[in-house]
């Protein structure tokens, strides 16, 4: 009960702290849009490769930039928790009755939140550019999930590792180092059985990759229920490690102290 | 143990690292309803012991009891008891004044109509009241510091911890922050104030303890401590000319009712007399008789600043430049 309490606490704060940033919200917005229609126009040509099997390259790649734009986002988490640290609000809350979790939690909280949002954006985006999406409303929802998914994921690694490394610099670095080759190995922007076959074998292990094809077989006619389940699965019980990760990251931080 | 004290710190020890001792066995201390000064120079173990006794960090050896409770086998309840103003404050700066404090009281279970009046009253106490719903980012310095010491009370806690309260602030705030501190008392509230400007803790602590080096070199009141030392402290400063330590005392040795004559590397002669004024003429003498060349003579009352020189054995100054360069906690805050 305390914890859900804490949670909601801290969500508030963080979404009042995000609605006092237009820039952030500016930039949040249009970020994804440039993503949809940059690719869109310079991938066009890809659905020309024998084998690719759709023709509508927008409708292939805006499942992808759901997802991306989530994974992209979460990956900063991390950043205010150093700023946190800085200005001395992670140690006033450990020295308060506060449940731990919940600063975490809360960040995901809020954060899920504002991805949901903007992936609905993204969506009705995608459709006026000539996208659809079929399975209609269930569709974009799993989608949706999906994203935040493995937002939630990475950023509870963003914010591990911020507690571990303590250092903007370095967790740009990292973020920086992990987010472009994930995003490429994985079927964001390229059909499967078209990438090298090593690059075939990474995505099976790419949580990303997961999320990207649960994401997109929701909202393709006919999809394959089961093997979303899976994947949902796979990514549920990747979140969870990661939380665990973040939890033990905030005790070693406490060590340090 | 008693009842009547809200803190006591037993034998607590810290070491960061290999090679750096925060805390050497520090024992104190701190009856319930007073003011308590730890005084000492950066890098003396002050930061190390509040975080300690907050529950923030553990330590490597002794025991403490906040508030009545263990801060090893009951944090929890410790964390319930305690209001915390560290040095680095602890405020979002993008949220307001009243979002600070109402985020607090949430914390500790607090909510609705009681929380909001805590708030106004806190916010009127500390003269924030036109400033609460302003972003904090927009606060003086001077500001952000009275919200700090608001924020540690909205709960009503037993014992409030203020670490470095006034450090970077301007003379003329830091004057008016004493007053603040100095109101704190008296409602049943025990507050650990750490500094290391004397003046402050002369001012604000009934008791309080000098550190150095992790430990306790002394305790009492600010007026006890300076009684201990009869007489007044004189301080020469010699000419240029290089001083041999033996050819000084040699030269002190036949001039009477000088006591605790210390020499440092600075070439400055401190030591203590029954009667300063009467004193110092033959100092002079005996000085002028073997050769050495004074530059300046002081005579002053006992200081806070001469209690640090006697247990210690170094000055204030000294210390602080000495153990400025440690890889403590207080220097870490400083680098951030």
């Amino acid at each position: 009960m305390k914890a859900l309490r804490d949670t909601r606490h801290m969500t508030v704060r963080h979404l009042l702290a995000l609605w006092r940033q237009p820039w952030w919200i500016a930039v949040s917005l249009i970020q994804p849009v440039i993503w949809l229609l940059l690719f869109g126009a310079l991938f066009k040509a890809v659905t020309d490769i024998p084998g690719f099997g759709s023709d509508n390259y927008i409708q292939f790649l805006a499942p992808g930039v759901v997802v991306m734009t989530a994974f992209f986002g979460a990956g900063w988490a991390g950043m205010p928790v150093i700023e946190d640290i800085d200005r001395g609000v992670i140690d006033r809350f450990l020295v308060s009755p506060v449940k731990r979790s919940s600063l975490i939690s809360g960040r995901l909280a809020s954060w899920s939140l504002t991805t949901a949002i903007q992936s609905l954006i993204i969506v009705v985006l995608a459709l006026i550019v000539g996208a659809s999406f079929a399975n209609s409303v269930l569709g974009v929802a799993i989608l949706i999930v999906e994203a935040i998914l493995v937002g939630a994921a990475f950023g509870c690694l963003s914010i591990g590792l911020a507690l571990l490394i303590r250092k903007e610099e370095t967790l740009i670095a990292a973020v920086q180092f992990l987010v472009l080759p994930l995003s490429f190995m994985s079927v964001t922007f390229m059909q499967k059985s078209l990438m090298p076959g090593w690059m075939q074998t990474v995505s099976d292990f790419n949580p990303l990759n997961w999320a990207v094809e649960a994401g997109r077989d929701a909202v393709t006619a006919g999809p394959d229920w089961g093997a979303i389940a899976g994947k949902t699965g796979l990514l549920v019980a990747f979140l969870c490690l990661c939380g665990f990760f973040a939890m033990r990251a905030f005790r070693t931080y406490q060590r340090a102290v | 143990m008693s009842e009547a004290n809200a803190i006591e710190a037993v034998d607590l020890r810290k070491s960061y690292g290999e090679d750096v001792v925060a805390l050497d066995g520090l024992t104190f201390s701190v009856p319930a309803g007073t003011v308590f000064g730890l005084l000492g120079p950066n890098g003396a173990g002050k930061s190390t012991t509040v975080k300690i006794l907050t529950t923030l960090a553990h330590p490597d050896g002794g025991s403490a009891k906040v508030a009545g409770f263990d801060i090893l086998r009951e944090p929890a309840r410790v964390r319930e008891s305690i209001g915390v103003v560290s040095q680095a404050g602890g405020l979002d700066r993008e949220a307001t004044g009243r979002e600070n404090l109402r985020l607090q009281g949430q914390v500790f279970g607090m909510g609705g109509r009681e929380l909001e009046r805590r708030i106004d009253e806190l916010l009127e106490q500390f003269r924030l009241a036109d400033a609460g719903k302003r972003l904090v980012r927009e606060y003086s310095g001077g500001m952000q510091r009275r919200l700090d010491v608001a924020q540690g009370l909205v709960h009503k806690p037993r014992v409030l911890f203020l670490d470095e309260p006034t450090t970077g602030l301007d003379p003329e705030v830091r004057a008016e922050m004493w007053d603040e501190i100095a109101r704190l008392s008296g409602a049943g509230l025990t507050v650990l104030l750490t500094t290391h400007y004397l003046e402050e803790a002369d001012q604000l602590a009934a008791q309080l303890a000098i550190v150095d080096k992790g430990r306790v070199v002394a305790e009492g009141s600010p007026d006890a401590l300076k009684r201990e030392l009869r007489g007044d402290a004189i301080h020469i400063e010699l000419g240029t000319e290089t001083a041999a330590e033996a050819a000084v005392r040699e030269a002190l040795a036949r001039v009477d009712g000088l006591d605790e004559i210390i020499y440092d590397e600075n070439r400055l002669l401190h030591a203590r007399a029954e009667d300063g004024a009467r004193t110092v003429p033959a100092v002079l003498a005996a000085l002028d008789g073997a050769d050495l060349e004074v530059a300046a003579v002081t005579v002053a009352r006992p200081s806070l600043d001469d209690v640090y020189l006697r247990f210690a054995g170094r000055t204030f100054g000294e210390a602080e430049s000495a153990d400025g360069g440690r890889r403590t906690d207080d220097e870490k805050e400083a680098t951030r």
